[in-house]
């Protein structure tokens, strides 16, 4: 029996109404919010708490929320954005929150909006949550405004938060937090140049913090238990819970909300193991743009940030994809560079072009046509894009290519020498 | 031709123009895009200028939005979209086969709709955020996980009976 298994994010999980304000309050929710409300701490206090919480940002890149938050300058006009554009591939812990606990959100971007001095908060939604995650979270903001706990001069507290929800149109580039920016105003979805970083220049050019919807669901408990007991599970480095999609060829796939530092094995175990009794090859442990390890490195591997990025791959996401031994790495390397090549948006070349050259060199061998020069072609043309763009979105679309050749080169060396799979497929 | 907004459209992009501060009308083109499409199944030039001319906002900036997002069609598509997801989860669970079921099914390639005009198989290329689920589709936007031929077969009957 694991301990501490969906503690903050999906608290609310087993009950009948998962999603009603009545659960959420029966389970400590807008405690926290409430007692701001009364007591109006100095915002700096609710910022450094989190900081001390050592909360780090649970959307992909791991950065550490109150540290974020201590950017946000004191001005007239500032905004809290939620980034619930879940997109990266494996990854559907957004949504879980967001369908069973949009009230953890929703105080979150309450107390979030306190803590950095902003009145308004606007949640962004994939086009794709525009049913039934979106209508969860609307009812939910409508119990919150009807209840009292967000509008204009709450309970006569002088604290206005107002929150808006948006939808994206289709663009996974769009969950990159400056492109996210320029889809809020109403343009395409092209990352910015950073610096300025979006707490100088955001929101109409308005100083901004965009968190992951994961990241604020999780600060409630921290301001209403405190940092102690936040600490209490997972690491030094990797404080508190994380929500763990757990895909691919596993018994019974699922999302779990774990402390960080959970071995491998147990969140495998609690997903039924490797499924149809085959055995393991290789798991990518944050979503589709980390790089993927082989099974020999998840053996005793725990699941943080400090313990993935030894083995060189990233926590990214928590989307834990599994492999197992009947998979053709060279056709799933395809599909994956397949995705990047459509999602880039074009504003850099060597993203623009790098990505549409992998996909097709791949294409290639996939279908028997490779040739022994894609191989330098694999192993070069990454880390020309890696580095040499606005966004991440480059690395994402290098890491896959080289760590799948890194592990697996024998495999693309088979299909390009007899033009087909090294592997005996299921 | 040029098109003019029903008032009952209009009312609906009014409620995204409202999401934002009065200065920021811009910010509203992809709800509005969205609620046109809605009303309209596709977007064309003239529909787009009408959106502008209603945000007040030069077409091009319309135009740039229409054709970036994934999420607007530019052609006359089937009422319904069925959009399956093909990305790596569902890949690893059998998304193509279910893609190729559908395709057959329904007589189109991905990216065409049927000729009664009652689906839209969409070219999907993203995940779609059911990775736990899969394999996974849309049909306009409604999650259907942990799909079979067979259960596909089910949900399509059941739509035909609708």
């Amino acid at each position: 029996m694991i301990e501490h298994h969906n503690s903050y994010c999906f608290a609310t999980m087993e009950a009948a109404s998962p999603w009603a304000l009545e659960t959420y309050e029966a389970h400590g929710g807008y405690y926290a919010w409430r007692k701001i409300l009364e007591t109006r701490p100095p915002r700096r206090e609710v910022v450094e708490q989190v900081k001390a919480s050592g909360l780090r940002g649970r959307g992909g890149a791991g950065f550490p929320t109150g540290l974020k938050w201590s950017f946000m300058p004191d001005v007239e006009e500032s905004y809290l954005v939620c980034n619930a554009d879940e997109s990266e591939p494996g990854t559907c812990k957004d949504r879980d929150i967001l369908r069973f606990n949009p009230h953890a959100l929703i105080e979150g971007m309450a107390i979030g909006c306190y803590a950095i001095g902003a009145t308004h908060g606007y949640i962004y939604l994939r086009e794709e949550f525009c049913e039934e995650p979106h209508e969860r979270l609307l009812t939910a903001m409508e119990e919150a405004y009807a209840q009292g706990l967000l509008g204009e001069n709450i309970r006569d507290s002088g604290i206005t938060v107002e929150l808006r929800d948006t939808l994206g149109a289709g663009a996974y580039i769009c969950g990159e937090e400056t492109a996210l920016l320029e889809s809020l105003e109403g343009k395409k979805g092209l990352p910015r140049f950073k610096p300025p970083f979006p707490a100088s220049y955001g929101l109409w050019g308005k100083p901004t913090s965009v968190n992951n919807v994961e990241s604020l669901a999780l600060v409630p408990a921290i301001v209403r238990d405190g940092v102690e007991q936040f600490t209490q599970v997972g690491t030094e480095k990797s404080p508190g819970t994380k929500c763990f999609s757990v895909s691919g060829h596993v018994a019974r796939p699922g999302n779990h909300e774990l402390p960080l530092g959970t071995p491998f094995a147990d969140l495998l175990e609690l997903c039924g193991g490797v499924w149809n009794n085959r055995r393991l090859k290789a798991v990518i442990p944050g979503g589709s743009s980390v790089p993927v390890l082989p099974a020999s490195a998840m053996e005793g591997l725990t699941m943080d940030f400090e313990s993935i990025e030894a083995a060189g791959s990233l926590l990214g996401s928590g989307a834990v994809i599994v492999m197992d031994d009947t998979t053709d790495m060279v056709r799933a390397l395809q599909r994956i560079s397949r995705f990047y090549f459509h999602e880039s948006c074009g504003q850099c070349t060597p993203c623009r072009e790098g990505t549409g050259w992998l996909y097709r060199v791949l294409t290639r061998i996939v279908e028997g046509q490779g040739e022994p020069r894609d191989l330098e072609v694999l192993d070069t043309v990454p880390a020309r894009i890696d580095g040499h763009t606005i966004c991440a979105l480059g690395a994402a679309a290098a890491w896959p290519v080289q760590s799948f050749l890194r592990h697996f080169r024998e495999e693309f060396e088979h299909y390009i020498e007899h033009g087909r799979s090294l592997v005996t497929p299921a | 031709m040029s098109v003019s907004l029903s008032t009952e459209l209009c009312t609906r992009i009014d409620a995204w123009v409202r999401r934002f501060p009065a200065e920021h009308r811009r910010s509203a083109v992809l709800g509005a895009l969205r609620e046109t499409q809605k009303e309209y199944g596709h977007l064309t030039p003239e529909r787009m200028d009408a959106v502008a001319q209603y945000l007040e906002l030069p077409a091009i900036q319309v135009y740039e939005v229409g054709s970036f997002y994934t999420g607007f069609n530019h052609q006359e598509v089937g009422q319904r979209t069925i959009s399956v997801c093909t990305n790596i989860s569902c890949w690893l669970r059998g998304g193509e086969e279910i893609l190729n079921h559908l395709s057959e099914r329904l007589g189109v390639a991905p990216g065409e709709s049927t000729e009664d005009g009652r689906f839209f198989l969409k070219q999907e290329e993203e995940c779609l955020a059911a990775c736990c689920g899969a394999p996974m589709m849309q049909i306009d936007h409604v999650y259907h996980e942990n799909l079979t031929p067979e259960r596909v077969d089910k949900i399509l009957e059941r739509l035909a009976d609708d």
